[in-house]
């Protein structure tokens, strides 16, 4: 492991992964004046954040689809309105629809008029929103915060310790009761307490088990459910990049560049190398050396760890740990090309600018999740569905549309293996929003399935989980990824994380890569 | 053997039990490692000096036996343990520790490189589990051999002659941790010239359908060197005076302590010879070069205490007063070849040092009457006894 000499360049910092996470965190570096380089493996910028033609003429985001999770102070301080950040809709409203009969809509944000429910269900609504509200607001620091540490004798890690106590208890008495009572529990049965309506309960439920390995009935769901109201300030307005997820990408790699970071792409990266046990630079796939003191990750943990560092560097219990984290993913993502607009019944003509949800009840849910536990596709998946070309003519060709829906559930480990279940399991999600769309499947001119196989082998994730590591209790916050790595510092000294398997976690947010900044620059302070 | 019969038998027997069973005259058997195996054949006394005079054979079957093989090999054993195992060379054996994340020592064991690409380890305590788990990111494949080896250590000053006696021709020129083959009467032996004694010694390993040919076969060839089997009581004091550490005697694994400061690093066992931080990563290198840079908290020593009772379990203390706990004592006899009343002790710093004086508060049962006595001790150099036999090569003819 001595120095070699073909080193050619040397920057302060180096980040893996061009994906939004490592983009914000070069941008933060970048800004204090720090030389950083990003290495991308793929031709462009975005990580999983991008926007793909998936048949000619058609663009979609190739992923997530909505933008709802990055902070607005983040969009100011990198300044992404002026490195071309434009919204084609920031008001989204949730529908959701009903198999027979007229859809349910829930308005924009959680504080929008319910329109379709009982009367009894449209009184109970605007209390249950104020509470959640108020309770995530109370998680919400800890959010955006570098988890402490336990156990250590740092002020720091105290005073963090006392400070999310205190927050917690300032819920007053009757709020702090309730968050114990339920933080634990599912949310299924925190929705019967609540309401009647089927569909509402359904539509409530299913943003809690969006992108996990859950089920409504699963324990830790009132978990996933507050930290996703808690992620966007408890307001979660839904928003439409312009351009697709990718233009995102692009305004976070305008921001970077402008602070000064440069970024490469398809340079993709072969080992972090190491000298005396101190991170040293890294070596491309190409064989080139490029040297730096500090070396961010924003791939996966188990990437990182094993693949890219080697279990040989780490002690066995921690590569047991990183080992054992749980990152399959459990969405895939079906890109439709259509040749005319979806039309779903009983749908407002505005609300197809909106989200829409298949996810009836939550039986349904439990019922599409029922067939992921024996590694199945479900064979009623629920879905959320955006049609962008409503929002952003310029992703389609004149007058064309674009549908992109995320279904789940989709085992990573499909039984008997995804290429052979390709079509079926395409034809089964065609043929559930036929039901919701009469006349769909005859407009459709090309689709497009990526399952947590090709999600993982596109993206370089492994297990094709948009969270990087499965967000549940046990891999949550201080110990996120694993103990010894939660405060994106890892055993090695000069190797940071920075992407989605930290603490808060995926989605298209970019708080891991902030705080991951932020851990940098105080270490190398 | 099928869960049935383990639960019929929970003791196994080894491949040498019907002889032992023959020869034991007090039909004491102790569990070891899930097998049944002689604590004592006839007096510890006996068998003790039999040690140090002729020549024994002890059953050392039940010793954990793991086949580490692939291309990987070294790499993992060099991650797992904290010696360099890259320097060993093949057909050499190495005692060496592994440890945990925190650097506290899992156990302790030896390591035979039987080729390029192979490898057995020896350990106390079964732990295939930490073992998979270390294999994660290496070319390696391990599995359990222990039943699959009938061992035998033949130690004493004339068990290179009583070997060569039995057939084993050329084992004197095995030197110190060397491996040789061997073929007598169509047994095939391994030999190694290792030992937990301290003193010139061999440890055969073989197929355990060989074993009673093996055993018989020595038994009659050694007579006239005094052979005969021991127990792991006389062992023990042997062990001792050769200032080696057990298992569950002088240190508890870092993976069955439940309290906690409970586990031990190799720097706190006084085995930092046995660290290598140059070889580069290993389970437990961060954590213990904290430790290194830190200082060291407590160490095991070697303690030399005035009278002749055994210090057993005794508590140590600063003066005579007993008023200030700085350690205990681990393992504890009067050495019948020293001539000297000698323990291992885990003593807080400054006390470890060389020539520190601690006070021992020994109980004593006379007769059903219990006496407490303070008795000075000096921390001594380890170990207490090393003749030059045990390296010498080829070895005297005794």
């Amino acid at each position: 492991m001595a120095a070699s000499a073909s080193t050619d360049a040397r920057y302060d910092c180096i980040v893996i992964g061009g994906g939004h996470n490592g983009l914000v965190c070069a941008a933060y570096i970048a800004k204090s004046g720090r030389s950083v380089l990003v290495l991308e493996a793929a031709e462009e910028v975005g990580g999983a954040a991008v926007t793909h033609e998936f048949a000619p003429g058609y663009r979609v985001s190739s992923c997530a689809h909505l933008l709802h999770l990055m902070p607005q102070a983040m969009i100011k301080e990198l300044d992404l309105n002026v490195h071309g950040l434009k919204l084609a809709n920031d008001a989204m409203p949730t529908t959701a629809l009903a198999p027979t009969g007229a859809p349910l809509s829930l308005g924009v944000g959680d504080s929008g008029a319910l329109v379709g429910a009982s009367s009894a269900d449209a009184l109970a609504y605007p209390g249950y929103c104020a509470r959640l509200r108020r309770l995530a607001r109370a998680l919400r620091p800890i959010m955006a915060s570098v988890p402490p540490r336990l156990g250590t004798d740092a002020w720091s890690d105290r005073l963090a310790l006392l400070r999310m106590a205190w927050t917690v208890r300032t819920l007053g008495r009757r709020d702090m009761r309730e968050l114990l009572r339920i933080i634990g529990m599912n949310v299924y049965d925190l929705l019967e307490e609540h309401f009647d309506t089927p569909l509402l309960k359904g539509a409530l439920g299913f943003d809690a088990v969006l992108g996990t390995n859950f089920g409504p009935r699963s324990p830790g769901t009132v978990l996933t459910l507050l930290y996703r109201l808690a992620a966007h300030d408890g307001s979660s307005i839904l928003a439409q990049p312009l351009g697709g997820m990718g233009a995102v990408s692009d305004a976070l790699a305008k921001a970077a560049t402008a602070a000064g970071a440069t970024i490469r792409t398809a340079a993709p990266v072969r080992r972090i190398r190491l000298h005396e046990d101190r991170v040293q630079g890294v070596e491309l796939q190409s064989g080139q050396t490029i040297a730096a003191d500090v070396v961010v990750s924003s791939c996966d943990p188990k990437t990182t760890f094993l693949g890219l560092l080697g279990s040989e560097q780490l002690d066995t219990g921690f590569v047991r740990r990183v080992n054992h984290l749980r990152t399959r993913g459990l969405a895939a993502k079906l890109h439709l090309a259509l040749d005319a607009r979806p039309n779903f019944t009983g749908l407002a003509p505005q609300a197809l600018a909106g989200r829409l949800l298949i996810a009836p009840s939550l039986e349904a849910i439990e019922r599409a999740y029922n067939h992921a536990k024996y590694a199945e596709f479900s064979s009623e998946p629920v879905f959320e569905i955006t049609v962008p070309s409503v929002n952003d003519p310029s992703i389609a060709p004149a007058g064309k549309h674009v549908l992109s829906a995320i279904v789940q559930y989709a085992p990573y480990a499909l039984a008997g293996g995804w290429e052979p279940q390709r079509q079926r399991c395409t034809d089964i999600a065609i043929d559930t929003l036929e039901r919701y769309a009469p006349g769909l499947r005859a407009s459709i001119r090309s689709a497009e399935l990526l399952t947590p196989l090709d999600i993982e082998r596109r993206f370089r994730i492994t297990g094709g989980h948009w969270h990087h590591v499965d967000l549940a209790f046990d891999q949550f916050f201080m110990v996120r990824p694993v103990p010894g790595a939660a405060q994106y510092q890892t055993p090695v000294p000069g190797l940071y994380l920075c992407g989605a398997g930290c603490h808060p976690g995926g989605g298209v947010m970019g708080t891991a890569g902030r705080n991951a900044a932020r851990q940098v620059l105080k270490g190398a302070a | 053997m099928s869960s049935a019969a383990l639960f019929q038998q929970p003791l196994l027997t080894t491949p040498f039990h019907a002889r032992a069973r023959a020869m034991s005259q007090l039909d004491s058997f102790i569990p070891w490692a899930g097998y049944t195996t002689v604590d004592v054949f006839s007096s510890v006394e006996h068998e003790y000096f039999a040690i140090r005079n002729a020549t024994t054979v002890y059953d050392l079957t039940p010793m954990v036996k793991y086949r580490i093989a692939g291309a990987g090999a070294t790499a993992y054993l060099n991650r797992l343990v904290t010696r360099d195992v890259g320097k060993l060379k093949e057909n050499r054996v190495a005692y060496c520790v592994w440890c945990n994340d925190a650097g506290h020592v899992i156990d302790d064991g030896t390591i035979f490189r039987l080729g390029e690409r192979e490898y057995r380890l020896c350990t106390a305590e079964r732990q295939l589990d930490w073992l998979l788990d270390s294999a994660i990111g290496f070319d390696v494949e391990i599995s359990e051999v222990t039943a699959e080896i009938a061992a035998l250590a033949l130690q004493g000053p004339s068990s290179c002659a009583a070997l060569k006696d039995y057939g084993m021709t050329g084992i004197q020129a095995l030197k110190p941790f060397e491996i040789g083959h061997f073929a007598v009467a169509g047994n095939e032996i391994m030999a190694s010239r290792t030992g937990f004694t301290g003193d010139l010694g061999y440890e055969l390993w073989m197929r355990p359908e060989q074993a009673e040919s093996v055993w018989d076969g020595l038994m009659a060839a050694g007579r006239a060197r005094g052979i005969r089997p021991i127990g792991s009581m006389a062992l023990n004091v042997a062990r001792i005076e050769a200032g080696f550490i057990l298992p569950n005697a002088d240190f508890v694994s870092a993976e069955h302590t439940i309290y906690t400061d409970r586990a031990r690093s190799p720097l706190e066992l006084g085995l930092s010879w046995l660290v290598d931080f140059k070889k580069g990563h290993f389970t437990g290198r961060r954590a213990l070069l904290a430790e290194e840079r830190r200082g060291a908290r407590r160490r095991l020593v070697g303690l030399d205490v005035d009278g002749n009772k055994p210090a057993h379990n005794a508590l140590l203390y600063d003066d005579r007063s007993g008023k200030r706990a700085v350690g205990s004592v681990t393992s504890a006899i009067w050495s019948p070849t020293c001539k000297r009343n000698i323990a291992l002790a885990m003593l807080e710093a400054p006390h470890f040092k060389l020539g520190a004086e601690v006070w021992a508060e020994i109980y004593l049962n006379r007769e059903l009457v219990w006496e407490r006595r303070m008795a000075r001790a000096r921390v001594v150099e380890k170990p207490f006894f090393a003749p030059e036999r045990r390296r010498v090569t080829p070895p005297a003819d005794y």
